[in-house]
């Protein structure tokens, strides 16, 4: 697995300022009185084979930030850099050319696969779409992904409904496979499954990234399942990125208050280990469509003071490859950082 | 891998085609259609009474009228005495072929209408206001003016009896697609959502494609249960028509006709009305299990059970 430090390398993926609205309109005459700020300049890099973990909780905007990406939503504003194309203003013919290169498994297995479609169709639909073969290719194609991800060949003319959640999974994996993409978005992808069959698909989605050299963009709110796939790990807090640190720092030390309390919720599996002090926050996430004015995490935060209240803190880099968006640490903030810039996300 | 390892992925008609067999309602259903289908298509070619023969002899056909049953006449005869027979066998043929092509218009308009204004958004409110404006419309008289306006074009272009046809079945076609395009707009509304479909946009199927392969195949129910009873809405509206005098000409038998033209004697010939309305009940009970076994056979996961 790559270091995250290194930084020789041009990224894969590389999101300036990315900021998804979604208007809300009101009154007979619908009329635009205001926007619901899922992702709210959110900026970060995928090195190549990297896998970046996004975590927060649920309506944070993960699953905005990972559909954004991929252009299932028409971004507000901001650049989605993949493989040297701007994604997010690409037109409709070059951005169907872009497609086989950026790849998505979707959270529920159940939903993501069309009932009427044999695993056989589904897994070749991307190549009908894409890669002009012959049948006979197609099919030999579909039974090499098949096999790839652990599914008996014999199932091919089957339905989804007679497969398992993980099975499931596996098809959506393989179909996400079929064009040969070098960045998936995996959005949640074992949230709706059984914790033994977690683990599968976790392991088949590292294996898969060690063959084929993937690089991931691993959404999901299970810490611990992070911990063990991501590289480096984001953690969003409504609509904007609180922390961006490698994974190891982050879980030994975190600093953005927010992360420091997520993180501490995390189980220890070993119950003779000292327990973390629990931090519990009080009250409930401001609504999207109206954040506080200074830090959107200002309501909440056990360590607030008059600054955060006024003045949005920017994501900054406040110890070598850790970018937290923090007052607290803004007095380090001069002192690192001067050539990474991973965030001009103000508008 | 050798090429002998890609065995081809069957079919999956022979799958519906035995799910299909296992529904006994369906089954019966199919059998008795196609018995009746038998009946107005062959029926005639073994029964060779013109069914519009009246007998010229008027002393003759003061005798003839209105008899019961007999070896010569096996549903009796009609006021003008008319093979009743014969005219039930010619009147199917009209019926069924209107009640169809209707409901294929119908169908083909309302799911149309139905996925543009559940898939585009830009469209959905023109569409739906098109259609909320066309269930406003009170539609006798509006079928009334359309055969009114258009009869004598279109007979003058394809001839009196392809002309009444095509225009009743298009007037029909086109007052009695909206409860199908409401539905259909409904379920796509729903699908359009779905992540399968959010899937093949990642892939970058084009949205004609992602129409006809994903949304076409899942609204698939509620359009089969739309034809069904479109066949039944359409068959009596033909009648409706032709018993107000705009439809088919009054000498033109139709099951619909025949009923209004037994409605008068209902009191002393019952069987006059009995076996039309049999026959079209029969016709709507048939589809109507045929579609619910269709229905059921083309659903993946009811299939296999």
């Amino acid at each position: 697995m790559l270091d995250a430090t290194q930084s020789t390398v041009r990224p894969l993926v590389e999101v300036t300022g990315l900021k998804m609205y979604f208007p809300i309109l009101t009154g007979i005459l619908r009329r635009h009185t205001g926007d619901v700020k899922a992702v709210d300049g959110v900026s970060f890099s995928i090195q190549p084979g990297e896998t970046l973990g996004l975590v927060g909780e649920s309506g944070c905007g993960k699953s905005t930030v990972g559909r954004a990406l991929l252009r299932l939503y028409e971004p507000t504003a901001g650049k989605v850099v993949i493989d040297g194309e701007d994604v997010a203003s690409l037109d409709a013919e070059a951005l169907r050319r872009k497609r086989p290169a950026m790849q998505m498994v979707f959270q529920d297995p159940q939903a993501s696969l069309n009932p009427r479609m044999t695993v056989a169709d589904i897994i070749g639909e991307p190549l009908i779409e894409h890669a002009n073969m012959s049948e006979q290719d197609r099919l030999r194609r579909i039974y090499e992904l098949m096999d790839q991800v652990g599914l008996n060949r014999s199932f091919a003319n089957r339905y989804p409904y007679a497969f398992s959640g993980g099975q499931r999974q596996r098809i959506g994996i393989a179909r996400a496979l079929a064009l040969n993409p070098r960045f998936i978005v995996c959005d949640e992808p074992i949230a709706a499954l059984d914790v033994s069959i977690q683990a599968q698909v976790v392991n088949l989605l590292e294996d898969l990234q060690d063959r084929l050299g993937l690089t991931y963009l691993f959404i999901s709110h299970d810490l611990s399942m992070v911990r063990h796939i991501a590289d480096r790990v984001a953690v969003m807090y409504l609509g904007r990125i609180a922390e961006l640190s490698p994974r190891d720092a982050l879980y030994a030390r975190p600093l953005h208050p927010y992360a420091e309390a997520l993180l501490s919720a995390v189980n220890e599996p070993d119950p003779n280990r000292a327990r973390r002090q629990r931090i519990i926050l009080k009250g409930d996430v401001p609504s999207p469509a109206n954040p506080p004015k200074g830090c959107n995490f200002c309501t909440r935060c056990p360590k607030v003071f008059d600054l955060c209240r006024s003045v949005k803190p920017e994501l900054a880099e406040v110890e070598p490859g850790r970018f937290v968006a923090c007052h607290l640490y803004a007095d380090t903030k001069t002192a690192a950082g001067a050539n990474r810039t991973a965030t001009e996300a103000k508008s | 891998m050798t090429e002998l390892k890609l065995e081809k992925p069957r079919s999956q008609w022979r799958d519906v085609w035995a799910q299909f067999r296992r529904h006994k309602g369906a089954m019966a259903a199919l059998v008795l259609l196609i018995a009746l289908a038998s009946f107005v298509l062959i029926g005639p070619l073994v029964w060779r009474i013109d069914p519009n023969f009246i007998e010229p002899n008027t002393a003759k056909m003061f005798k003839l009228r209105n008899l019961g049953p007999s070896w010569d006449h096996p549903l009796g005869t009609d006021q003008l005495g008319r093979d009743m027979l014969a005219r039930m066998m010619f009147g199917g043929r009209i019926s069924l072929a209107v009640g169809s092509v209707a409901m294929l218009v119908a169908l083909f308009i309302g799911t149309t209408i139905g996925v543009l204004a559940g898939y585009f958004r830009r469209l959905d409110s023109w569409l739906m206001r098109l259609t909320d404006l066309f269930l406003a419309l009170p539609l006798l008289p509006l079928l009334l003016v359309m055969m009114f306006l258009f009869r004598e074009t279109v007979a003058g272009i394809m001839g009196p009896r392809l002309g009444t046809f095509m225009l009743i079945v298009v007037a029909i076609g086109i007052t009695s697609w909206m409860q199908a395009a409401r539905v259909v707009r409904g379920e796509v509304l729903a699908l359009k959502e779905r992540e399968f479909v959010l899937a093949a946009r990642s892939v970058g199927t084009p949205a004609r494609r992602i129409i006809t392969r994903h949304i076409l195949t899942n609204v698939l129910s509620p359009v089969l249960v739309a034809a069904t009873l479109g066949i039944a809405a359409a068959i009596i509206t033909e009648s409706v028509l032709s018993f107000l005098g705009l439809g088919f000409p009054p000498d033109f038998p139709t099951w619909g006709r025949l009923l209004y033209d037994g409605i008068d004697a209902i009191r002393t010939y019952p069987e006059r009305v009995v076996w039309p309305g049999l026959a079209i009940s029969l016709t709507v009970l048939s589809v109507n299990y045929i579609g619910d076994g269709l229905r059921d056979a083309l659903d993946p996961r009811i299939r296999g059970r």
